[in-house]
């Protein structure tokens, strides 16, 4: 085992539920989600956006797409046209979580 | 040119294509003027609203009758409406937002001068609820905020659109009344790829399988290029994002389906790439929730199966919930956004004071914030990656501020202590563009249930 960013085996796409952000992640092959289940856990994703997401992650398993899909409450900073932030959409929030180291 | 009679309904067919040309409010026009040119098409689904979008078409109506609708819509039938005449494609739009009927009336009266006769332009009604709010309230539907349980009394005063989420029923009624083009106001964005099917296939309200298979291919396609290369995390696979082609759903009577795009166009279609899109806002995926059903997207089976194809089949679904969701909006007080470029060197130490700088004078003036109501960013410094990706010492920096607060005077005041910056801050601060910032609203948005019997909609069908 070794340890590699995430975007090296996996891809990720992210956008907007209310004032949170759902960030789904999802790799090609089974080997890769057991990885990716193992490695990436709610508490991980939790820390990894410790200076972005400040509410509750929740995560739930796709597995016909290999995927995970998270959803981090209190993320855009109030979200919508509430929001002040540059990513008021969470819209780069998938790839924030590719840069997360795992061991592989 | 003259349409062919349109008994509102073909003979069953084994295939029905069907497009999706704008994924949003302020797509590219390009993608349905070239779907309805580069290759075979039945169904041309174009999504105009976006969460706010209402909210701005009802003052737009406040002030004139006549408004209230995308205007986009109109232009882009300008450009294709000969091509969708000549082809016999079908349209569907939600284009209506507040005021479906002068929608109609801008694209009968378009028909007419291009001498288009006979077309049939439909549209759906029902989905606004703002006029009937205080009656629903009072006789019993709370339409409590679905997000954090408040009681809608708590901005009753100042809501500005209710609208339900219709599903894709109303848009097969309206085919059967013999629309070609069919105008609706809030349906769901799936709902556009699923209103043909069922108008096509005969499919029935208790079909879920099917009508999940139709979610899930809505869902899809429902941005357009962002299931054809758009945004994709392995961009350097995609080819030619100028001519980007945007999705094809081959739809069969069975509910599976195969997303595709016309031959020769740019972007790619892969396993990949859909998958990408099947995860975009996505909630629990295995109770993706709609009008017409709820889908299970854990149970869709993903093959490639040739070039720039993909096929979906073996999703499940079971029977809706009672209530339709309802996007209720509200004004929520005023907001204001600069920025300025920061050049280095230090430009990151030097954005930081002159973030401060402002605060400061504003304060020396009485104009507080409080720390929730501001934002400072330092744009090229690790912004969208905070935390993840950092640095200290980039060679310039977009400083970028902002606020927030019911008091437009507070919001404008901060506006005006911007742009000084250039003469009296540190050295290098330039590219301010734009002039001040002025205050604008914020629509707050007000998520809700509403039980599905008291939404009626109706539909009309008129000619030109």
């Amino acid at each position: 085992m070794a340890k590699v960013k995430l975007s090296t085996f996996a891809m990720a796409r992210s956008g907007d539920k209310g004032d949170g952000s759902n960030v789904g992640v999802f790799v090609t092959n089974a080997k890769d989600y057991e990885v990716l289940k193992r490695e990436v856990t709610v508490e991980r994703v939790k820390q990894h956006f410790a200076k972005i997401c400040f509410g509750e992650v929740t995560r739930y398993e796709a597995p016909n797409m290999f995927a995970l899909n998270f959803l981090l409450r209190d993320s855009l900073g109030g979200g919508g046209s509430e929001s002040l932030k540059t990513d008021a959409q969470g819209k780069t929030h998938g790839l924030g979580l590719l840069e997360m180291e795992v061991e592989r | 040119m003259v349409f062919a009679p349109f008994d509102g309904r073909h003979d069953m067919r084994d295939k029905v294509l069907i497009g999706y040309g704008q994924g949003f409010w302020g797509d590219s026009i390009l993608g349905p003027v070239r779907l309805v040119q580069e290759g075979p098409l039945d169904y041309l689904a174009l999504d105009y609203l976006a969460e706010v979008t209402m909210s701005i078409m009802q003052k737009l109506k406040g002030r004139n009758p006549q408004a209230g609708y995308a205007t986009d819509f109109v232009k882009m039938l300008e450009r294709t409406l000969p091509t969708i005449a000549d082809k016999g494609i079908k349209v569907l739009a939600n284009a209506g937002g507040v005021n479906p009927q002068a929608c109609l009336e801008a694209v009968l009266e378009l028909a007419r001068k291009q001498g288009i006769k006979g077309l049939k332009v439909g549209v759906i009604e029902g989905d606004d609820v703002l006029a009937r709010v205080p009656e629903l309230v009072a006789s019993g539907h709370a339409m409590k905020n679905m997000d954090d349980g408040r009681p809608l009394s708590d901005v009753q005063d100042k809501l500005l659109s209710a609208n339900a989420y219709i599903g894709a029923f109303a848009i097969a009624d309206c085919l059967a009344a013999g629309a070609q083009i069919v105008i609706a106001g809030r349906v769901t964005d799936p709902a556009l790829v699923g209103g043909p099917m069922i108008h096509e296939f005969g499919w029935s309200p208790t079909d879920y399988d099917k009508l999940a298979g139709a979610t899930v291919a809505g869902h899809i396609a429902e941005c357009g290029a962002q299931c054809t290369g758009g945004n994709y995390t392995n961009w350097r696979e995609v080819r030619d994002f100028v001519r980007i082609g945007y999705p094809v759903i081959e739809a069969s009577p069975d509910g599976t389906f195969v997303v595709t795009k016309h031959d020769g166009t740019g972007g790619l279609v892969s396993r990949n790439t859909v998958v990408s899109q099947l995860l975009y806002e996505m909630g629990d995926p295995q109770n993706y929730l709609g009008p017409d059903c709820s889908a299970d997207f854990t149970s869709a089976k993903i093959e490639e199966i040739g070039k720039d194809r993909v096929r979906v089949s073996g999703v499940k679904g079971k029977a809706p919930t009672p209530t339709y969701k309802v996007s209720l909006s509200y004004q929520n007080g005023y907001k204001a956004v600069g920025q300025l470029t920061v050049a280095g060197p230090d430009a990151l130490q030097k954005a930081k004071l002159c973030a401060d700088i402002v605060w400061g004078r504003l304060a020396l003036d009485g104009c507080t914030f409080q720390d929730h109501e501001k934002i400072v960013e330092f744009v090229g410094a690790g912004v969208t990656h905070a935390g993840i990706l950092e640095s200290n010492d980039p060679p310039e920096v977009v400083l970028r501020l902002g606020v927030k607060c019911g008091d437009k005077k507070k919001v404008d005041r901060f506006g005006s202590e911007m742009v000084p910056l250039v003469t009296s801050g540190p050295p290098g601060v330039t590219g301010f563009a734009g002039g001040r910032p002025k205050a604008t609203d914020i629509v707050g948005y007000w998520p809700a249930l509403l039980d599905k019997n008291q939404v009626k909609t109706t539909v009309r069908v008129e000619e030109s």
